[in-house]
């Protein structure tokens, strides 16, 4: 790869573009106008961009190759990268992908973003997403679904799908989601990329548009885990500005990739493997536990009871938050606000509604029609309180396999990329593609995605297929090493969509 | 559990969203079928568990009161649907 030309450049991971960066064999102004060339030559089939930000990603590398010469680097000055759309960037329209705030414009930046932009980082654009984060195939998108590029009929995953497939195209390095029940980690899987959740209140929420307040975190999707330790080093950290997030020191993440798990106690979980598990799902991560057994793991069973509840708690919670938080779109600060000057001109409720009604796609009504009737008179204790008690149990499962094991292995869905339209009626059905993944979120754990095989399909690629690792609170150097490990022995993580 | 019409209705007002005639159709029976997956609760005992409100146990979390700038007006008013001089323009609130 040394020999990179000047217009491959887009191939490089974002660890290696920054060792090439730094040793000046690579400027930014080239990397960058590779990248925006990818994505013209991609973006058309994949639709993995809201908002591509060419000249600003031309001055912000020309500004970087300047600080690179002045020997004012840091490891990410000078690397592009896409931010979901759900995050504020400042000057840069930040959609959610919703028709609500379709014509906003940010006057801050989310903190995780302005820490990268602080660094010296490039902004290629604004990923596609599952309207303000809710959905798992990126198909609620108002403007446009987002296509897989190992297979374009099919999804990318959601919520982040915009992120998943323009890391796994090559139409970005490096890129931000947000993981509320899954929407890192998922997308991450079903486009054969690597992704991290940190655990709650590691990365900050500040400026990342609230969806469920209490499961919204702010995490990497890269090639390979080397490159998710880079990205995690600069986000994390105790930002004022989220009283919800932790103020633990942040360790050195990329010197935790030691390359050794021996001895590790590694935890299986029985509950993950049920019934319905598409079966190539099920051979390529149990081949990837054993794999992580020859490198050294002790693989032991365990059991996480509550799991089976995970699902109905989470569907309880999120909605709930969302229909608060999602109040405070009301058609007057900011966003689509219903306009009706003429004689019938409406009262103030009624443009209230009219907002709402036309600025919301879908899934986004049905969630906040959900926790409203959650929170509502009469159904509070039967509904909320019950869930915030499923999610204490949740906890003490996780809590008690971790005295008995340093990390769990599962599969991150119990299938992998579907057509599009295939799940798009049936919410249930949707919503089960996540049942692996949310209940980290629940109890608030880091939690990585990484490839680990295909299963056979209707074109020759085949499907990526993901693993989950799981580690306790503050465990994302376990993880990330966990994951380079494997990633060191096994080359899923470098299998390429042809697009 | 089933969500009949009338319910539906009653939710979206509380939400404050105008439903079509489709819309409350359609969320009548997915809100019913997705409660029905919600049955499987009544089956755990959650007696005397504790409700968690924030899963790492952050209670009150206090910040000096340390005064700084805040965004200005333009800033402030740059995405207002209606604005009129420095003023976010609404509908009136009270009956003439």
């Amino acid at each position: 790869m040394s020999e990179t030309p000047t217009d491959q450049l887009w191939q490089l991971s974002a660890s290696e573009a920054s060792r090439r960066l730094a040793d000046r064999q690579i400027s930014s102004v080239d990397l960058t106008e590779s990248c925006l060339d990818r994505i013209a030559e991609v973006d058309d089939r994949i639709s993995a961009y809201i908002t591509v930000t060419a000249d600003l990603a031309r001055q912000q590398a020309a500004d970087a190759d300047r600080r690179i010469a002045a020997g004012e680097a840091t490891p990410l000055t000078g690397l592009p990268m896409q931010i979901k759309d759900l995050l504020c960037t400042n000057g840069v329209a930040t959609t959610c992908a919703s028709r609500m705030l379709a014509e906003y414009v940010p006057v801050y930046d989310a903190t995780a973003v302005s820490r990268l932009r602080e660094q010296g980082a490039v902004l290629l654009g604004k990923g596609n997403m599952d309207e303000f984060g809710m959905g798992s195939s990126t198909e609620n998108s108002a403007f446009f679904p987002t296509r897989n590029p190992w297979d374009t009929a099919r999804v990318p995953g959601g919520s982040s799908g915009g992120s998943a497939a323009a890391v796994a195209a090559g139409a970005a390095p490096f890129a931000l989601g947000t993981d509320t029940g899954g929407s890192i980690r998922q997308p991450a899987s079903f486009c054969g990329v690597t992704g991290l959740k940190p655990t709650y209140g590691r990365v900050s929420r500040y400026g990342l548009v609230a969806y469920a307040s209490s499961l919204d975190q702010v995490g990497p999707i890269a090639r390979d885990a080397a490159d998710c330790a880079l990205i995690l080093q600069a986000i994390a950290g105790h930002d004022p500005r989220d009283a919800t997030s932790l103020p633990d020191p942040v360790p050195d993440y990329p010197a935790a990739l030691t390359g050794d798990i021996k001895g590790l106690r590694l935890g299986v979980p029985s509950e993950y493997f049920a019934e319905g598990m598409d079966s190539g799902v099920r051979a390529a991560v149990t081949a990837a536990i054993e794999q992580l057994a020859d490198l050294g793991a002790e693989i032991r069973e365990v059991s996480l009871p509550t799991t089976e509840y995970a699902l109905a708690g989470y569907y309880i919670i999120a909605p709930s938050e969302c229909s608060a938080n999602l109040a405070r779109y009301d058609g007057v600060k900011y966003g689509y606000s219903y306009q009706d000057d003429g004689p019938g001109d409406v009262d103030m409720w009624e443009a209230m509604e009219r907002t709402r009604q036309h600025g919301f796609g879908p899934e986004v009504k049905r969630r906040i029609m959900l926790g409203a009737f959650a929170l509502s008179s009469g159904y509070y204790d039967a509904y909320y309180h019950k869930a915030q008690q499923v999610r204490t149990l949740i906890r003490q499962d996780f809590a008690r396999v971790f005295e008995e094991v340093d990390a769990l292995a599962a599969p991150v869905s119990p299938v992998t990329a579907f057509p599009i339209g295939d799940r798009t009626d049936d919410p249930v059905r949707m919503y089960l593609v996540d049942v692996y993944t949310l209940p980290v979120n629940m109890a608030g754990l880091p939690a990585m995605s990484i490839p680990c095989g295909f299963v056979r399909s209707n074109t020759d690629q085949g499907l990526p297929v993901g693993l989950q690792l799981i580690g306790p609170h503050l465990s994302e150097g376990r993880l990330l090493n966990i994951a380079h490990t494997y990633q060191q022995a096994t080359a899923w993580h470098q299998q390429r969509p042809e697009i | 559990m089933p969500i009949d019409r009338a319910q539906v209705e009653h939710i979206a007002a509380l939400a404050r969203i105008a439903l079509t005639d489709d819309e409350t159709e359609a969320f009548a029976r997915q809100l019913s079928d997705i409660l029905d997956q919600f049955e499987v609760l009544q089956a755990l005992d959650t007696t005397g568990v504790e409700p968690t409100a924030h899963v790492a146990g952050l209670d009150t979390v206090l910040r000096d009161d340390e005064p700084a700038d805040s965004l200005d007006a333009e800033d402030t008013l740059l995405n207002a649907p209606r604005r009129r001089a420095d003023f976010f323009q609404v509908r009136a609130v009270l009956e003439e």
